[in-house]
């Protein structure tokens, strides 16, 4: 095989061609609408992945075009030819990976990051430590763990602010790993924690468990569940983001369970495509594809279960910012929505452009920061629009993103950002059965 | 760097004007064939950088191609002799509608649904209605004189342009037309730039017509068992004292391929499908429904179905807006055509590009808007097979010619392009290609504007293959 041949496989030129270029793609791209240009779009970037291919282009010029895409994936619900760009964008990510030439610090520093710091719930854990303790204590201490990976210009000490409040240590180590209701059980779920969501919105695991037992569902937290590799396959590291799957898939298999339920938009969206990690007809590939069978977001889960009364009205105005990953990849667009219609007492307002994404998307906010923060802008401008006194999200990236844009707007008097699982709690939810 | 591009950053933000690799490839294509890499790609966001852009490009014989969202299907925007793509898709929109002239004052870069859009919010209606008018830019769309389904009742892009504001290739600024809608004053130069696929400079703004937004729609889709009998169908209800707003036909490979693709319930043994829309008052409409109904019948429809619901009509219009991505799914690559036949010959067209998917053994399936003798055969077919696209090169020749002889005409709504240009003189003879020659030598001296589009080069041919 000839080098531009091993490059056309693995850069998935095959699937370039499904691609007619018609450009319906164009107004749902944000990083289109913010940066103005087909080098940033859908259309652009597979072109480019077409011209890499042939040899019309360099890995190089493909670099910063790739690099900027959000991956929020709003370019495939309005293909009218299903080009699967997702599978394209990894494959240009993987691509620029191996051509990428590292200094031997960088190199180690991303292997912290991608080998130890996500896969670890014990470094997650850490994270969440140190977020607790640099609340209490008023140090710099997260600031200074996490500007250890010199990822590019991090501009931490903006998100810094914006995080919740965390629990302490204690009650982190002393959660159960297995939770029952109070009544007949109607279904066994497991809870996917995910790292992000447990390490910096631990309340919000809390609360997922809760309505979860509440709804009559039976919960176990397996032990050996590691990060969902979201953000290694979007930062080109395919191996790693395999490894990984290969664990979660190990580690819910000894349970017998209807549901393997997450919170967080993102994971649930790499936990859905899992099968397309390995090759179909190996052992690995129908494992992944029973376990995706039974991946879940949390709101489909209590919508389907139907178990919940809320009894304590909730008398504000939200709005909805869905998460890219779940209305996109998962296609879960309707649960969370009649979940809120349920909650009495609250209003609803729809965003003009709910489908945009905010631009956190993974780690993009982090080394793409005014990229992010423009589309941050556009996103900020809508909700100003609807005025809400709450944006309700479902995914850990998009709540501390728009935690973020609510403080640059200097709402944070009048606006807060949160989980919709924490405001399905606020209602007071009480078995229908019980 | 040079020469010339330094001159345009003098005016010009740095960041419009763009000259990496990567961008340069990213507007070497449109949404049909061919790449071509630029030198620049200029951004121009008023009129005053259009001036400049040409002013500059016609001192150093720089070609200019003007280009909207790159959603054309004949090659309209393709840079096919290097220089400059002049992007106008970053413009800051501009829709001013004059309700009370029932007119609208756009900039080139308004998108055309907005336009209808902005429109209806005041009971109003921007008629043109091109397929891709989410995404396309109403100055591609007066560039290519686009249509679309509407088009049997309302017309196309030109029958709704008043007037226009045009740069002309050597950078000075030119007024057409006016706000009124009668208008006789001189030559009509308005419909000469519309449709001139940016071959004569650049618009910069144009006044729209708009009529008031229909009340009440009523779709009826009928069936039939013999592709003649629908046509016959068709020229039966025009005939008849009813214009319906749309009348889209789909024949039986479209409609498996939509059932294969997603299934909305079409017949898959009928051999071709009629849907029409008529739009007007809800009394004229039921009992205009009845009538067309009847006549369908009359013809030989072996079924007519009537929604009852706006969700059962917005059905059957979702099921013809699979027909691209359905098609899609037998090969990867459509050539999409749109040869426009007088409509009795509708049929006759219909046995003559059954015969050349014969000849040349390969994919063609016929959709598009056939209430005004506007087919869309696509020719389906894999870019990659060089040898296939030999033959789908062959046969896309001939369904012009067959077009041509039949009374019809290259383009309903694309434009000529790169893809059509070859074929130019035999529809229009010699001396109508020499006149529109003369047309443009004069308007554009330095041959600046758009060169390579509608005029063939010597020895021109359709070329699918890109090698």
């Amino acid at each position: 095989m000839s080098n531009l041949e091993a490059l056309q496989t693995k850069i998935q030129y095959e699937k370039t061609f499904d691609c007619v270029q018609c450009g319906y793609c164009l107004p749902a791209c944000p990083t289109y609408e913010t940066m103005e240009r087909e080098t940033h779009s859908p259309r652009g970037r597979i072109n480019l992945v077409k011209m890499v291919a042939e040899g019309k282009a360099s890995i190089d010029d493909l670099k910063d075009p790739i690099e900027k895409c959000l991956g929020c994936m709003a370019c495939t619900t309005v293909c009218p030819t299903n080009v699967q760009y997702g599978a394209i964008l990894e494959g240009a990510k993987e691509v620029i990976e191996e051509n990428e030439v590292k200094s031997p610090s960088q190199e180690k520093v991303e292997q912290f990051i991608f080998n130890t710091f996500f896969p670890s719930s014990n470094w997650m854990g850490a994270l969440s430590n140190a977020a607790w303790f640099y609340k209490k204590s008023g140090t710099q201490r997260l600031a200074r763990i996490t500007s250890a990976s010199r990822m590019a210009p991090l501009n931490l000490d903006k998100f810094e602010r914006v995080l919740p409040e965390v629990p302490s240590p204690v009650e982190r180590l002393t959660r159960k790993r297995h939770v029952l209701p109070d009544y007949k059980l109607t279904t066994k779920v497991a809870f996917f924690t995910g790292c992000v969501m447990d390490g910096m919105f631990f309340k919000t695991n809390a609360n997922t468990i809760e309505l979860l037992r509440r709804s009559g569902a039976e919960v176990v937290l397996p032990k050996d569940q590691t990060c969902c590799g979201a953000l290694h396959a979007h930062s080109g590291k395919g191996t790693s983001a395999k490894e990984l799957a290969k664990r979660n898939i190990e580690a819910f298999d000894i349970e017998d369970v209807d549901y393997i339920v997450n919170n967080a938009g993102g994971c649930g969206a790499k936990m859905i495509e899992y099968e397309k990690l390995f090759e179909e007809g190996t052992s690995w590939y129908e494992r992944a594809k029973e376990f995706t069978s039974k991946v879940r977001d949390i709101s489909e889960v209590l919508v389907e279960l139907n178990a919940l009364d809320f009894t304590t009205p909730v008398n504000r105005m939200v709005t909805y910012q869905p998460s890219c990953h779940m209305s996109n990849v998962q296609r879960v667009t309707e649960p969370p929505r009649i979940l809120l219609e349920s909650i009495p007492g609250l209003g609803i307002k729809e965003l003009k452009q709910p489908d945009f994404c905010c631009g956190s998307a993974g780690i993009y906010n982090i080394v793409n920061y005014e990229d992010s923060m423009e589309i941050l802008d556009v996103k900020m401008q809508d909700v100003l629009g609807v005025n809400p006194e709450a944006v309700v999200t479902t995914n850990p990236g998009c709540l501390i993103q728009m935690k973020l844009g609510i403080e640059r707007e200097q709402l944070e008097d009048q606006v807060e950002a949160m989980h919709l699982v924490d405001l399905l709690m606020e209602a007071k939810p009480v078995s229908k059965r019980g | 760097m040079e020469e010339w591009i330094e001159e345009l950053k003098d005016i010009l933000p740095e960041k419009q004007v763009m000259t990496e690799l990567s961008d340069r490839h990213s507007y070497s294509f449109d949404a049909s064939f061919g790449e071509y890499l630029p030198e620049a790609v200029v951004q121009v966001k008023n009129k005053q950088q259009v001036i400049h852009v040409l002013k500059v490009a016609n001192q150093f014989r720089i070609p200019v191609y003007p280009r909207g969202q790159g959603t054309c299907l004949s090659g309209g925007p393709l840079p096919v002799q290097g220089g400059i793509v002049l992007d106008i898709s970053q413009w800051p929109p501009l829709i001013d509608v004059h309700a009370d002239d029932l007119t609208v004052i756009v900039s080139p870069s308004a998108l055309t649904a907005d336009i209808n859009n902005a429109a209806e919010e005041h009971g109003l209606m921007y008629a043109p209605d091109p397929s891709s008018a989410h995404v396309a830019t109403i100055g591609g769309n007066l560039a290519e004189n686009s249509g679309g389904p509407r088009g049997l009742k309302y017309g196309v892009t030109k029958d709704f342009v008043l007037g226009l504001e045009v740069v002309t290739p050597e950078g000075e600024v030119m007024k057409t037309g006016g706000q009124t809608i009668k208008n006789v004053t001189g030559f009509d130069l308005t419909k000469l730039i519309v449709g001139s696929e940016g071959a004569l400079g650049v618009i910069t703004e144009a006044t729209l017509k708009l009529v008031p937004k229909p009340p009440a729609v009523q779709t009826i889709l009928a069936v039939f068992d013999d592709v003649r009998k629908a046509g016959q169908a068709i020229s039966k209800t025009l005939t008849s004292g009813i214009l319906p707003s749309k009348m889209e036909f789909m024949d039986q490979a479209c409609i498996q391929a939509v059932e294969n693709f997603k299934p909305a319930g079409l017949p898959v043994h009928a051999k071709a499908l009629v849907i029409i829309e008529l739009d007007g008052h809800p009394e004229t409409l039921a009992i205009e429904k009845k009538l067309v109904q009847e006549i369908m019948e009359k013809i030989g429809a072996t079924e007519t179905v009537i929604p009852q619901t706006a969700e059962e009509a917005n059905g059957i219009w979702q099921a013809r807006k699979q027909v691209s991505p359905a098609i899609a799914q037998i090969k990867p690559t459509k050539v999409s055509e749109d040869a426009t036949v007088p409509r009795s010959k509708i049929p006759d067209m219909m046995d003559r590009l059954q015969k050349i998917k014969e000849k040349y053994n390969v994919e063609v399936v016929v959709f598009g808007h056939a209430g005004d003798g506007n087919l869309h055969p696509n020719v389906l077919c894999d870019k990659r097979d060089q040898e296939e696209m030999g033959r789908v090169e062959k046969a896309v020749e001939e369904i012009f010619e067959a077009a041509i002889e039949l009374g019809g005409t290259l383009s309903g709504e694309h434009g000529i392009g790169t893809m059509k240009a070859p074929f130019l003189e035999s529809e229009l003879g010699p001396v109508g290609v020499d006149m529109m020659r003369r047309i443009k030598n004069s308007w554009d001296p330095n041959g600046i504007m758009n060169p390579g589009k509608i005029f063939a080069e010597k020895g021109q041919r359709l070329v699918l293959r890109s090698e």
